[in-house]
């Protein structure tokens, strides 16, 4: 993976894509292990945000999107979970990037998952990570929705962090990915979209014969 | 029938004990609670809560406070038990029903061993009108370190309760503030086995910060008004037990799931009832 690209990490149901990542930020029990910078991933995890699949947050929980933003900056505090910056002024930031600034006060509970995607997108701004690790950010939300969260990816893009994504829609692929690592069980293929994500590595992904159009039907 | 209640609180002493520290018990027991029941702990609030019993026993015998004993096999239940747990296939609630049974079984033996005034009914349901000056001192400190340590550390313990896979990945050390809470639990067990005894600690535990919960939207506001309830229902039960001479703990117990009971069909959260009024979108 280079730095500065938005990869994703493909693969049809069961291929092991969120266990990956949770193996390479030493979630999970793994074998082998994850490095950025000559260092292994595990040790560095102030720099990395991590957001998990939505539908494992209980929405449940009293707790308003303010807060659930603020919970970002804790990467950065210490022990009581205080940072000592001007706190109010990130979150008030993040919450302004994804549009969310009018639901700050509102329990998460009562989100569409759309906006409950743009929140966990907020909380990972906050924590100012070099690598920010997405776990199927699309699934189940509206395009507009999906459509804010790519420009704020493509945002922090440009200003030089890394963005790995696990992803269901074949579709989307080309226009979203510079990367992508496609895998089912085995690694299947890695790299730049144009080599990698080719109809041989697709159908051995897949187990059928595919052709993917950008913007067409697969 | 009340005013014997305030007439007998000015002129006896056993019950202003009585009062002070069944209205500590309830806030302590509250505030905790928010925590047990948001991070689905409440069997293992009530095995903590059992498995003091035979720590109970054990101080009787070597003569130490109870505190000591009480904490020690309420935090080897809890370690016991996430070891199991994170270690095993056993899942939690067998992991749980194991630990806790045994603890209460030898508790029982134990307790039957110590030849004392302590009389077992009144450990396993609570005997608030024999609360001495000592033991009401050493609730208000251990509720007051309690508190003060939920203030502190209230940052991680949101963050952890809410999303413990982000601090994990955050690099945040989840399972301290697991013990953190195991350890505050096994406290306020112990205290709160005056008031409710040790069967029925897991209801004032619970219930409060449970009705509360139907219509939080903050964790603050949540932690602060289980307490409030949790202190009020321990009052509102001290005063109608005494009045009616039936079991205090029991009635504080009962008087919690009537609230509880009454509030469930309002909660903006399940919205089984729209409210005409004060609904906010």
């Amino acid at each position: 993976m280079k730095e500065g690209e938005i990869v994703g990490i493909i693969g049809p149901n069961g291929a092991g894509k969120s266990t990956l990542i949770k193996a390479m930020m030493d979630l999970i029990p793994h074998q082998g292990n994850a490095a950025m910078d000559g260092q292994p991933l595990a040790k560095q995890a102030q720099k990395i945000a991590y957001v998990q699949q939505k539908s494992n947050i209980d929405l449940t929980f009293p707790i308003t999107v303010r807060e659930c933003v603020a919970l970002g900056l804790q990467a950065h505090a210490n022990m009581f979970g205080y940072t000592g910056k001007n706190e109010g002024k990130a979150i008030a930031q993040a919450l302004e990037m994804v549009d969310m600034t009018d639901f700050a006060k509102r329990q998460i509970g009562r989100l569409s998952g759309g906006q409950l995607q743009r929140v966990l997108i907020a909380r990972c701004l906050v924590q100012e990570a070099d690598l920010i690790i997405l776990d199927e950010p699309f699934a189940g939300i509206d395009n507009r929705s999906e459509s804010a969260i790519m420009i704020v990816l493509r945002k922090l893009r440009a200003e030089g962090k890394t963005i790995l994504m696990v992803h269901h829609d074949l579709k989307t692929v080309r226009s979203y990915f510079d990367s992508v690592v496609m895998m089912n069980v085995n690694m299947i293929g890695a790299g730049p979209v144009a080599t990698t994500f080719t109809d041989t590595n697709l159908e051995q992904a897949y187990g059928l014969p595919m052709h993917v159009n950008q913007g067409g039907q697969s | 029938m009340t005013l014997t209640f305030w007439h007998d609180l000015a002129e006896f002493h056993f019950l202003q004990n009585a009062l002070l520290t069944s209205i500590t018990v309830g806030i302590v027991a509250g505030v905790i609670g928010s925590f047990v029941i948001l991070r689905g702990m409440s069997l293992m609030g009530d095995a903590i809560s059992h498995a003091v019993l035979p720590g109970v026993a054990v101080s009787f015998m070597v003569g130490m406070p109870t505190v000591v004993g009480a904490a020690t096999f309420g935090i080897a239940a809890a370690i016991l038990i996430t070891l199991i747990r994170q270690h095993s296939l056993i899942k939690s609630d067998t992991a749980i029903g194991i630990i806790f049974s045994s603890f209460l079984a030898l508790g029982v033996i134990l307790i039957a061993l110590v030849h004392t005034t302590t009389n077992l009914f009144h450990i396993l349901f609570g005997n608030v009108l024999a609360v001495q000056d000592k033991d009401m001192y050493l609730t208000i400190g251990i509720a007051a370190v309690v508190i003060a340590l939920v203030v502190l550390f209230f940052r991680r313990l949101r963050l952890t309760s809410f999303d413990p896979v982000m601090a994990q990945a955050m690099g945040i050390h989840t399972n301290a503030y697991h013990y953190l809470l195991m350890v505050m639990l096994t406290l306020v067990a112990v205290v709160s086995m005056q008031s409710v005894g040790t069967i029925l600690i897991v209801a004032l535990l619970i219930t409060p910060a449970a009705t509360i919960y139907l219509f939080a939207n903050r964790l603050r506001t949540m932690v602060i008004a289980s307490g409030a309830l949790g202190g009020l229902i321990s009052f509102v039960g001290l005063v109608i037990g005494y009045s009616f001479n039936i079991a205090v703990g029991s009635c504080i117990v009962l008087l919690g799931t009537c609230v509880f009971i009454v509030c469930f069909p309002f909660s903006k959260k399940q919205n089984l009832i729209k409210l005409p009024i004060g609904g906010r979108s």
